[in-house]
């Protein structure tokens, strides 16, 4: 397939793969933020084709992942109001909440539909003019856009019975509360969708002020190897930099509609991430000009304190400190059909992506 | 166990299997292995005896409907056994409302698979509920048939042995991509055809031609990663599965890309893995080649020693890789 096979390509992989064997002195270990990556890495089975110097841990990257137990919490409230509707992406299915899930509320009569786009969205809102659409707004730069695109729609229609409740959130804050936490690592593999909206200025801030070298990288086994191998590079020579490896959809300005779409309809909010807690200025909410769709300026909902499972590490992953094959739970309670935290939901986790694709004994 | 049902325990995967050992078979007390088709043993004959329930949505696809897909789903489960497949029974749970237009076209559909196939739908039952009360028409089947003598253990799988081959007879996944594409809530069209199809006469034809065929097994729910879990649970061995060998057609392989599917955990009407020793597998190729229903057949892995019980992938680009059983729904309603 065009597009896809050449960057699949085995002799082409394997010659990356001796490249970096031979360039790679010592240790290395690089962080892939993004779980596009995370999940791309395993699938590909990329860590067999890495010398044992060479260690990849996964970040803070996969928007189900980073997702607070009280957006669920508050997810969940909403899907226990009468004649609401709550519209979602798939992944945030199962992800537990401090008592429940918004699977296990499907189940005893919670109204669910999963989209693949908030357009579906506002189509179930049209044609349900009797009941108020909750849709559940979550990921990074990526997907804001298509949510910001969803609100003007919205507004366009005149649609009265349609609310966001946002968890979308930016990449740099999260980055810099790694950095300045002292994340002892090489060097980031950089979310290449992330920055074919940003561009890639937003990752200067990394080398410049914390001496970390970035790759922005693609998505395919070949794109993902050259980024490790610019990366050995540039932790060889000392000398960190924004480099540009997935070239073919990342520029240095990015997408200035979709930027422009995001800063008319959001603006930046302090956000809970799992692991990190708040970070300031980290989310987006929608501006004043907006607010008719906030659905918690709509419909506030109180919720009661969260809980979290104690044994549960994912934020401990999630900064980069821990490996899944870490914690007690992997494997053994925590599984993709039974996840205890977040990381094991999404395919793009790290726990997912290791349970579903590393050989264990 | 969990305490209520979900999706996730009719999704061919891990959820379905626990539903099935820990409640059905346990009670049943129905001894393990646990196939789609039981072969019993009867006054010196074997009997290879099926059912299965259809509650595809929507009930007309691209390439087949409700109708066919009920034979060719019950033919297959009986010919995989070594079976040739012979009565078939079909009962019809219909909505209120239904109409008769659409109930007669299916009904056509099914008599005409049958009689391709040369099965005898020889009983059934018709009951008629509120609307509302079931979706549209779900129908139910039994089929039973005669094993071949020599081949009463092909089900079990116990004659795979290390070095076998693993064969399919074509590419994956279109029967799964061609309903998602008939649901229309994900606003794709797609020119795939569902594979749907009754292979019982390419089975017979291999059974009666090798002799080294040591196991077969229909790929439906759940896919091929369900069906080589089950190789290996049932023969204790392992599999390595060569990634780049196993069939996929473009437009479901762009699909999948583009929605985050593995073509291999996609279901299947009219696909089989065939375990045969090596010293079979050009012949065998060749005869699946030579019939419209195995021409892109293809040799995709090998069976191992059992290691730990994994399947492993040698990924496309040159990686390794584990390829775990589903976890939790793909896609409900496909068949």
């Amino acid at each position: 397939m065009k597009y896809i096979d050449e960057f699949r390509d085995k002799d082409l992989i394997l010659s990356l793969s001796g490249k970096i064997r031979k360039a790679a002195k010592g240790s290395y270990t690089f962080m892939e933020v993004c779980g596009g990556h995370t999940s791309s890495i395993h699938r590909f089975g990329i860590p067999s084709l890495l010398p044992p110097g060479i260690k990849l841990i996964s970040g803070p990257g996969c928007p189900v992942c980073v997702t607070s137990t009280d957006f669920i919490d508050r997810a969940i409230a909403y899907s226990k109001i009468k004649d609401v509707i709550i519209v979602t992406f798939g992944d945030l299915l199962r992800v537990p909440g401090s008592y429940s899930s918004l699977e296990k509320e499907k189940l005893t009569g919670a109204d669910l539909r999963i989209v693949f786009s908030g357009l579906e969205a506002l189509n179930i809102a049209g044609s349900n003019s009797e009941k108020t659409v909750v849709f559940l707004g979550i990921g990074f730069e990526t997907t804001a856009p298509g949510t910001a695109v969803t609100i003007k729609k919205a507004k366009e229609l005149g649609l009265k019975n349609f609310l966001l409740l946002s968890a979308h959130k930016i990449m740099p804050p999260v980055l810099e509360a790694l950095a300045r936490g002292g994340i002892k690592i090489d060097g980031f593999i950089c979310p290449g969708h992330v920055a074919t909206i940003t561009g890639s200025g937003i990752f200067e801030f990394l080398p410049e002020k914390y001496n970390l070298g970035c790759v922005i990288a693609g998505f395919e086994p070949s794109d993902l190897l050259q980024s490790v191998l610019m990366l050995v590079r540039q932790a060889n020579d000392k000398s960190p930099v924004v480099e540009i490896q997935y070239k073919r959809a990342v520029t240095a300005e990015g997408n200035r509609i979709a930027q422009d779409l995001l800063s008319e309809v959001f603006e930046t909010c302090g956000a809970k991430w799992r692991g990190f807690g708040i970070i300031p200025e980290s989310g987006l909410s929608l501006r004043e000009k907006y607010a008719e769709f906030n659905a918690e300026v709509k419909i506030p909902v109180t919720l009661s304190s969260e809980i979290e499972n104690q044994a549960c590490i994912c934020g401990d992953i999630l900064r980069g400190l821990k490996m899944p094959e870490d914690c007690s739970l992997f494997r053994k309670i925590c599984k993709p059909e039974n996840p205890v935290g977040a990381c094991m939901v999404s395919a793009e986790g790290a726990c997912n992506s290791h349970f579903r694709y590393i050989q264990y004994e | 166990m969990s305490e209520i049902v979900s999706l996730n325990h009719g999704s061919g995967g891990k959820q379905s299997h626990e539903l099935i050992s820990n409640l059905f078979a346990r009670i049943f007390e129905i001894p393990e292995p646990l196939t789609d088709s039981a072969v019993l043993q009867e006054n010196g004959y074997s009997l290879s005896f099926t059912t299965d329930s259809y509650v595809v949505d929507p009930l007309f696809f691209p390439g087949g409907n409700i109708g066919n897909l009920a034979i060719c789903g019950t033919v297959n489960d009986l010919a995989v056994t070594g079976a040739v497949p012979k009565y078939i029974s079909a009962s019809f749970i219909i909505e209120e409302g239904f109409p008769f237009h659409d109930l007669e076209l299916i009904t056509a559909s099914m008599a005409h698979e049958a009689k391709k196939a040369g099965v005898r739908i020889v009983t059934g039952d018709t009951k008629v509920v509120d609307r509302g009360k079931c979706d549209k028409l779900f129908i139910t089947t039994a089929g039973a048939g005669y094993v071949k003598p020599g081949f009463e253990t092909l089900c079990r799988g116990t004659d795979i042995r290390t070095g076998d081959k693993l064969i399919v007879n074509g590419p994956l996944g279109n029967h799964a991509i061609a309903v998602l594409g008939a649901r229309n809530n994900l606003n794709f069209s797609s020119s795939v055809i569902s594979d749907c199809a009754s292979l019982n006469h390419l089975i017979q034809d291999l059974l009666n031609e090798c002799r080294q065929i040591h196991f077969m097994r229909d790929l439906t729910r759940g896919g091929l990663t369900a069906v080589l879990h089950e190789i290996v649970q049932l023969s204790h061995k392992g599999i390595t599965l060569d990634e780049r060998a196993v069939p996929v057609d473009e437009p479901v392989r762009g699909l999948c890309e583009v929605l985050g599917f593995d073509p291999c955990y996609l279901a299947n009407e009219g696909k089989i893995v065939i375990v045969a020793g090596e010293d079979e597998q050009e012949k065998i190729m060749s005869i699946l080649k030579s019939n419209p229903l195995g021409k892109n057949s293809a040799v995709i892995g090998t069976i191992t020693e059992y290691g730990n019980g994994l399947v492993t992938v040698n990924t496309g680009s040159g990686g390794k890789r584990i390829l775990d059983l589903p976890a939790g729904i793909q896609l409900p309603r496909i068949c």
